[in-house]
């Protein structure tokens, strides 16, 4: 009798959990190691909080006692088809903002998980939890605008669950949407696959979600023409794995946290460095005017059309050429490449010889005036 | 970005630290102080340590408003919030100080009405926008803010709106150098001084640095060319033995500072005859008070604060590494007990501190000798 | 207390003038001119901006001549060692 519950996180051992094996009851009951007396806003934020939740609470609990890599979606085997499976939820406020709103962001989230997990998204499910008082018209114009991007996504929404609560006790409406889709051919997502030389590929200029929804609260009194950049990157995917499937080692989608989480993400799965090439980042003009008179760090804010990948240097030519050949993929840059030092951790560097390190933040990046 | 862009060429960045080596005597070590917390940002952001040869050291002084103030004033802040008819509005950078209960942002998640602001004006617009609350101020910062935060009560005065005060922390510069020219393990050979606090109140502040103290004092701007042009400018000085006091952000500051921003301080402010520094203890004269004509919109005398006095941890020795006597990584608790994560001390909270700047941008990179 | 950021003004509001639409990189933002009003600028001028309140006009002339100094770095150097060589020093 296995003495440890058998659901890992899947990625683990072959990746492959098997849904006809019973799991074995626990003797030993798995122990948390996460020391914060209660949750607080940074455990959302997407960053070091966030990772210390996962990693110390929930992946015990729920994945395995072993730490495991987490990734955007899992593997899992139903009969004999391998199937990607994913979930996210939407809690965004102000819920419309230029570029989007909650229901678009909540369908790309989930295509987007599947697409930079290696897989093809078919279909997803959805679960709103919606405030009573909610006027039907709100309602129906974002559930227009989720099957507006589903369409536009290429998948299929094929079911959900609505439940209702007391007005202040949700911020208008929460969606959750899980997704399953086809794994790509040929494509094998593995931190541990990355290698000394490979190079890192960003799919276009970053912040423009996250400075959106900044200026959209409107406390900060500030105007830009910029909108969010949510869409479907699956296309991207899709014409990047058909040129260079072989070469790609990982991918992320850098949402919450920005660039800078995902690649730290990486470096501590792999253990090896980045080094990144400050020039070489894409970035809108006024997302760096925003970010410099805000005091932001543009690599830290979050982003809902792009992607990170990290292909082999013979392939990466290759692979880039096919995302800049793609509508919406003409920004794709190579903003670096993997080495050995220092350690699991992202090093920027100037090109007058300056460097310094990225980290994940804490919570979410706020505006400072010092 | 114009005014910006330019003094990031990295042609320009290159030759200007070719110069600095030539004139850097190879033969000695060269102690500088960047005293403004701005420029400690600057330094790490735009890995300038890394272009500047080995036999020159920056050493981060104290201008940091956020890593000087006792974490007694952030409880006592947070005391007068404590109160769901107040909105407690403050600046981004205080949103994560620890005070005894938790940080501004943890009382956020506990209930209590937190709002960051970009501008002391914002807070205003938020007291005209909400009526039936209170919106208390929790201001900070060196001369560079505490005029914005003048003309600010001058406006609320003005159109007397009632529903908002400040809680005011504001402390001034020149006593924070003399407590460092004053510390007995201090040995410097010049500083890099505040160009922003300069805007306000000139170049004449620094004078007594020079003839009194006999060290060069270059008032700097904060792009990369405008830091290493500094050192230049300081380097020339050494090597000719002089000592005075040098503007090299011209374009912005003007030598005999801002009339009229001096004018609205004099109007609003008056010097507290004490003030406790965080790291440094108590240092006279060196912080201000709202005077008594706009009590109605001191926080303090308004609504009586509580008065906490904290004490900090002996272990943390955030007052030497202030002082620049030590490295943050050379204080015991530093990377350990003391992280961005759980900051002990303030120097770990913001951004600017030298303890926090040095651990999110640096020292993983001397860990692995990738830099000096 | 120290971040502070180059602005355009494009636009003077309001009839006490005090107030501003400043403009950096496509991001605008209104700002209190309150305190440079003994030389109040006017829209086309740059000012630095510090928590939504104009500190400083900047020069652009300044920022030329610093540009220009930095350019001859190492070429006042070799200027004297040329006159050196042609034996014109008193000692």
């Amino acid at each position: 009798m296995r003495s440890v519950p058998q659901l890992r996180t899947p990625q683990s051992r072959g990746g492959i959990v098997s849904l006809t094996e019973k799991p074995a009851p626990p003797d030993l009951l798995p122990r948390i190691h996460f020391r914060d007396s209660q949750i607080e806003m940074a455990h959302g934020a997407g960053g070091k909080a966030s990772r210390r939740l996962v990693e110390g609470l929930f992946a015990p609990l729920l994945f395995g006692t072993f730490p495991q890599p987490l990734s955007d979606a899992a593997r899992v085997t139903v009969g004999d088809v391998q199937v990607a499976i994913t979930t996210d939820s939407f809690v965004v406020s102000p819920l419309i903002f230029p570029g989007g709103s909650i229901g678009e962001l909540a369908i790309n989230g989930t295509v987007n998980d599947l697409a930079v997990s290696g897989a093809k998204p078919e279909a997803v499910v959805v679960t709103f939890v919606l405030e009573a008082g909610l006027p039907t018209g709100f309602l129906e114009a974002e559930v227009r605008a989720m099957a507006r991007a589903a369409e536009r996504a290429g998948v299929r929404v094929v079911g959900g669950d609505t439940k209702v609560v007391e007005h202040g006790k949700a911020d208008r409406m929460y969606v959750t949407t899980s997704g399953i889709g086809s794994p790509l051919h040929g494509v094998n997502i593995d931190p541990h696959s990355v290698r000394i030389g490979d190079r890192v590929i960003l799919s276009g200029p970053i912040g423009d979600h996250g400075i959106t929804i900044l200026l959209a609260r409107g406390d900060l009194d500030i105007e830009t023409d910029l909108r969010s950049d949510t869409r479907s990157v699956f296309p991207l995917i899709e014409a990047m794995a058909r040129e260079a499937a072989p070469g790609i080692r990982w991918m992320r989608d850098p949402t919450r946290g920005g660039v800078a989480t995902s690649l730290n993400e990486l470096t501590r799965d792999c253990g090896l460095a980045i080094h990144l090439d400050e020039d070489e980042i894409p970035i809108r003009d006024s997302v760096r005017g925003a970010c410099e008179l805000l005091g932001l760090d543009p690599l830290h804010i979050a982003n809902e059309g792009q992607f990170l990948a990290v292909v082999s240097p013979e392939l990466s030519t290759r692979a880039l050429n096919a995302l800049q050949q793609v509508p919406g993929g003409h920004e794709a840059r190579i903003i670096g490449e993997m080495r050995e030092h220092p350690p699991a951790a992202v090093l920027i560097k100037t090109r007058y010889g300056g460097s310094r390190i990225v980290d994940m933040l804490v919570g979410d990046p706020l505006p400072r005036i010092c | 970005m114009k005014f910006v862009d330019e003094f990031r060429d990295a042609k320009m960045i290159n030759k200007t630290a070719e110069e600095i080596r030539r004139l850097a005597d190879s033969g000695r070590h060269y102690r500088i102080m960047e005293v403004c917390g701005g420029h400690t940002h600057a330094i790490y952001r735009f890995g300038l340590k890394d272009i500047l040869p080995e036999n020159i050291e920056l050493i981060h002084g104290p201008g940091c408003p956020v890593c000087v103030l006792p974490m007694g004033r952030i409880d006592d802040g947070l005391s007068l919030a404590n109160d769901p008819m107040v909105i407690f509005a403050a600046f981004g950078d205080m949103m994560r100080v620890p005070g005894r209960q938790g940080s501004p942002l943890e009382h956020k998640a506990r209930g209590m009405d937190v709002r960051v602001v970009y501008s002391p004006s914002d807070a205003l617009k938020l007291a005209r926008a909400n009526p039936d609350r209170h919106v208390m101020f929790f201001a900070i910062g060196f001369e560079t803010t505490s005029p914005s935060t003048a003309l600010t009560l001058i406006r609320a005065k003005a159109e007397g709106i009632r529903n908002f005060s400040v809680f005011c922390n504001h402390v001034t510069i020149i006593p924070a150098i003399r407590a460092i020219l004053d510390s007995p393990d201090m040995r410097l050979d010049a500083f890099i001084g505040p160009g922003h606090v300069s805007t306000v109140i000139g170049c004449r502040p620094y004078e007594w640095i020079a003839r009194d103290q006999r060290k060069p004092i270059v008032i700097s701007g904060f792009e990369p060319l405008d830091i290493l042009q500094s050192i230049v400018m300081i380097l020339r000085q050494l090597r000719a033995g002089e000592a005075k006091v040098e503007l090299q952000y011209k374009r912005v500051v003007p030598w005999e500072g801002n009339r009229a921003a001096l004018q609205a301080l004099a109007d609003v402010f008056q010097l507290r005859p004490y003030f406790e520094w965080r790291g440094l203890g108590f240092i006279s004269q060196s912080a201000l008070r709202i005077r008594d004509a706009y009590a109605e919109w001191d926080s303090e005398q308004r609504f009586g604060i509580p008065g906490v006095r904290v004490i900090d941890p002996k272990a943390a020795q955030c007052g030497e590494v202030l002082k620049g006597v030590l490295k943050p990584a050379q204080c015991k608790l530093f990377g350990t007990e003391c992280t961005p994560e759980h900051p002990v001390g303030a120097l770990m909270v913001s951004s600017e501190g030298s303890c926090a700047a040095y651990h999110n941008y640096e020292h993983r990179k001397a860990a692995a000798g990738l830099s000096v | 207390m120290c971040l502070a950021i180059p602005g355009k003004i494009v636009e003077i509001l309001g009839a006490s003038g005090s107030l501003a639409t400043v403009e950096v990189s496509g991001v605008r933002r209104k700002v209190d001119l309150g305190l440079l009003q003994d030389d109040m600028p006017q829209p086309g001028d740059w000012v630095l901006i510090h928590v939504g309140f104009a500190m400083s006009k900047i020069s652009e002339q300044d920022a030329l001549d610093q540009m220009n100094t930095l350019r001859m770095l190492g070429e006042t150097e070799q200027a004297m060692q040329e006159v050196r060589g042609y034996g014109l020093e008193e000692n």
